[in-house]
């Protein structure tokens, strides 16, 4: 099926290291996401993976077999890409048609393959347009459909939603996640948005310069980071982080602490401070609370609480939610 | 986003361009009226009606054989183009999909070859054609002008093959296409509209080259531009079927050149404008 | 798509391309060099000797040569005056809401295709001919005497001639350049107060810097080389008046057959070719870059 191992997997560009040595494990059946801010080698490694770029040391397998040095056609992956990459001159029948083409298969086949997946991915009426005709959720269907055709091992993604509008990739996000339960096959997936890698992933890789900072199940990261970087990365709104002496009293030269775990009252607190801007949005209200020796403190408080621009306030953090970092940023 | 305009100044516009736009276009308009002038008519004060004579041009191809230089041209600037083609769609395109740091500095070497004078090469190019029985053969004519003008057929398509995303290339191969089958179903048909506007400005661009075409040709491979200029020669007045050549040598460029003026552009800047 | 197997491959590609033009470029360049060196004359072919830097001597010492050196300026810098300026005002005026524009553009572009030696006939014959010229039935009309232009004015008409075909090529491209200024930044400029001339000077002029380059870099590549529409026309004369470089080494090579001075000159050429591409393609190829 599809597992896909990475062993001592590293690039360079010339005298520039992209990845300096990367150990991975992929699951058959996972989605798994690769997450981290731009230039952290997400995409490097995902085109390693495919075989678009050739690696510089390691090796990397899928299925057991050794694929470092095969040629992408060989890999048995589809891979969607940021810009859709469709044809632009074939049709959408043609541009899902092609890879079935490209294999071998009797029309018929492949008239009933792409038939199926238009069905599936609701293009059944556009199937003689041109991409150029098409909305970027369409198109987007129609890269996804141009994968699924060929069963692949894995689904590699590269950022596939970062050019939809955000109501659109909300929609998209969904769809691509209920595919996955429906196909049960591996997928690895290339977002910088830590929502997208939070919603839909069975395991998140968190990329940070090349390296893996941490591995592990969206509520894992969530729960339990182990260093400052994934701390500050996973979760909106960002955790706060304070340090020196309000920190030092909680054991640690650094605390961090989600906005959603701050306690707030009118009267009694550990911090007290003044409110800033204040953002409602129904469900929920943002408070930015200026705290004197600990700066600005963002604060997730229900939809019914009536703070103004200000107005003085107290915070108490959730002792029990409280994250402790030591001088290198490592969770104690 | 649309302006309004109010009637009368469009209308003033409209005057002053047509006005500027005819007197550019009237050295043109005015040879094609002559070449249906008689001879007398030519010279007898500026009219703009002529008396519809075709002779003119009965007299250039029974006179002067006017369809061999025509076909020399044609071959010569046709086939010239074909083979900068054929050398310069792979440079082109290995430059657009596989750069390296130096590619730019290629690129910018090749173009400079064209800075290079021509007269300044013209006495060993001179020499080598005669002693290589090159002179004065279609042949000859066709390489030279392929060379003349491999540098601008790769940078132009060089700017047209950069604008066919990398990406396509990889999702073919990702599909499972061989290099075989990539060039033929994913890059042949994204790069033909590139690869033919390259070659209609190509052609525009031989079928004009006046320096080589002149003084490597004498008779049998003379193309148009070497037959006009040959008319400089005083032979008494003859201006009108002057005309009607002209006219036959400009058309058929001319009406391409209507069809390609927005390649024209995008080619000859080399992408910068568009 | 930077895997080994496609740059061993790109390499090969490029091979063909690279080596025609290196040659192409050499050869006949160090054939130039050599025989600047030498006594050669096409008359004498049997006679050849070395001659040190007596065909450079030769050449610098023949007061044609500065002639023609500052008739090649003087025609270069007078056609890129006229066709830049002219085509800045051509494409400010085509742009404009007219009627007809596509065949405007049309009949505002044709000259460009025409081939140098009938544009330089039409002109010679039909428009300044002192006799039946247009121009000369013109000054007839309104009693004035018809202007003999290629024996009063031989450089300035040609100039005229060559700035005729290549004033199209500027507008066109400056017109597509134009038609790029983004709509909306028109606006702010007139929200911000800012007249005709100053969204010109402000707005337009700095957006159209990379065509105004790009039209000088490629005019100047041909207009060094102009040569038909002196042959048809003066034949460099009257004397030397309308002789650039190209048309003195054309003339010492194949009129005057001396292949040792002819090269000196055409290393001449090269080198001043060089010194005005020097400063084009640093010029260009930073504009480029963006």
């Amino acid at each position: 099926m599809g597992n896909i191992v990475l062993k001592n997997v590293s690039k360079s560009f010339g005298a520039t290291t992209i990845i300096p040595d990367i150990d991975l494990d992929i699951a058959d059946g996972e989605f798994v996401v690769f997450v981290g801010p731009s230039g952290c080698g997400k995409s490097t490694l995902l085109r390693l993976i495919a075989g678009l770029e050739d690696t510089s040391a390691g090796t990397i397998s899928i299925d057991g077999r050794d694929v470092t040095a095969e040629a992408p056609a060989r890999r048995g992956l589809a891979m969607v890409f940021q810009s859709y990459a469709l044809y632009p001159h074939m049709s959408v029948y043609n541009n899902i048609a092609f890879p079935l083409k490209m294999a071998g298969e009797s029309r018929e086949a492949i008239d009933r393959k792409v038939k199926d997946a238009a069905r599936v991915l609701n293009l059944g009426a556009y199937l003689e347009r041109r991409p150029g005709q098409l909305s970027g959720g369409q198109r987007q269907r129609v890269a996804i459909g141009r994968a699924i055709v060929r069963q692949p091992k894995a689904f590699l993604f590269d950022e596939p939603l970062s050019n939809l509008d955000a109501a659109l990739r909300g929609t998209m996000r969904l769809e691509i996640s209920e595919l996955h339960h429906q196909l049960k096959t591996t997928m690895v997936y290339v977002t910088h948005d830590q929502v997208e890698a939070m919603t839909m992933a069975d395991k998140i890789v968190v990329l940070n310069a090349g390296n893996i900072e941490q591995v592990g199940s969206p509520l894992d990261l969530y729960r339990k980071p182990r260093n400052l970087f994934v701390a500050g990365f996973i979760g909106s709104p960002r955790m706060n982080f304070i340090e020196g002496a309000p920190a030092a009293r909680h054991g640690a030269p650094t605390v961090g602490i989600r906005p959603e775990h701050i306690l707030v009252s009118r009267t009694q607190g550990e911090w007290q401070g003044r409110v800033g801007v204040t953002e409602h949005l129904g469900a929920d209200t943002f408070l930015h609370v200026h705290v004197d020796g600990v700066g600005t403190i963002n604060v997730r408080a229900g939809g019914d609480v009536e703070f103004g621009h200000g107005d003085t306030i107290h915070l108490t953090p959730d002792p029990a939610k409280l994250h402790r970092f030591d001088g290198e940023g490592n969770a104690l | 986003m649309a302006r309004r305009v109010s009637t009368q100044s469009r209308i003033a516009w409209t005057i002053a361009a047509w006005a500027v736009a005819l007197l550019i276009f009237f050295p043109i308009l005015y040879t094609v009226l002559t070449s249906f002038k008689t001879e007398a008519e030519a010279i007898a004060g500026i009219s703009l009606i002529p008396s519809g004579t075709f002779e003119n041009y009965v007299e250039v191809q029974s006179q002067r054989d006017y369809f061999k230089p025509f076909m020399n041209s044609v071959v010569i600037s046709v086939g010239s183009t074909l083979l900068a083609l054929l050398v310069a769609i792979p440079a082109a395109w290995s430059m657009a999909f596989s750069p390296t740091r130096r590619t730019k500095d290629i690129l910018m070497w090749m173009l400079s070859t064209k800075m290079m004078p021509a007269v300044a090469v013209l006495v060993p190019i001179y020499l080598i054609f005669r002693d290589g029985g090159l002179l004065d053969t279609r042949i000859g004519l066709t390489v030279m002008l392929t060379l003349i003008n491999l540098p601008i057929v790769v940078w132009m398509l060089y700017t047209y093959f950069r604008e066919i995303p990398g990406e396509i290339l990889e999702a073919a191969r990702m599909d499972g296409a061989s290099l075989v089958s990539e060039i033929l179903y994913v890059l042949t048909p994204m790069a033909v509209p590139g690869i033919a506007s390259t070659m209609l400005l190509n052609i525009i661009l031989a079928w004009n080259e006046s320096f080589w075409t002149i003084r490597l040709t004498t008779t049998n491979a003379a193309p148009l531009t070497a037959f006009i200029a040959s008319f400089s020669s005083p032979q008494g007045l003859f201006w009108a079927k002057l005309s009607a050549a002209s006219t036959l040598a400009i058309a058929p460029i001319l009406i391409m050149g209507w069809f390609s003026q927005r390649q024209l552009v995008r080619g000859l800047t080399f992408g910068a404008v568009k | 798509m930077a895997t080994r197997q496609t740059r061993t491959l790109a390499r090969f590609m490029m091979a063909p391309s690279v080596l025609l033009l290196l040659v192409w470029m050499i050869v006949p360049l160090a054939m130039t060099l050599w025989f600047s060196f030498q006594n050669y004359n096409l008359l004498n072919p049997a006679n050849v000797s070395f001659a040190g830097l007596f065909n450079y001597k030769y050449f610098y010492t023949d007061p044609a040569f500065f002639q023609s050196i500052a008739n090649t300026l003087i025609l270069v810098g007078g056609v890129l005056v006229i066709t830049v300026v002219g085509g800045i005002l051509l494409a400010l005026l085509l742009d404009q809401p007219i009627f007809g524009q596509g065949i405007v553009r049309i009949l505002v572009i044709s000259p460009f295709f025409v081939m140098p030696p009938v544009a330089a006939l039409v002109w010679k014959n039909m428009i300044m001919h002192p006799g039946y010229g247009v121009l000369a039935d013109i000054a007839r009309f309104f009693g004035a005497t018809p202007v003999d232009w290629f024996a009063q004015h031989p450089l300035l008409s040609i100039v005229i001639i060559v700035a005729w075909q290549w004033l199209p090529f500027a507008t066109l491209i400056l017109l597509t350049a134009l038609q790029s200024l983004d709509g909306e930044q028109k606006e702010a400029a007139e929200m911000d107060g800012a007249g005709f001339l100053d969204r010109f000077r402000y707005l337009t002029l700095p957006h159209l810097a990379r065509a105004i380059t790009v039209v000088i870099l490629i005019q100047t590549i041909f207009l060094l080389g102009v040569y038909a529409e002196i042959l048809v026309t003066t034949n460099g004369g009257p004397g030397y008046a309308s002789t650039n470089l190209a048309f003195l080494i054309y003339r010492t090579a194949l009129l005057g057959y001396d292949v040792g001075g002819a090269s000196a000159g055409g290393v001449i050429a090269v080198i001043l070719a060089n010194v005005v591409a020097i400063f084009l393609m640093r010029a260009v190829g930073r504009n480029l870059d963006r």
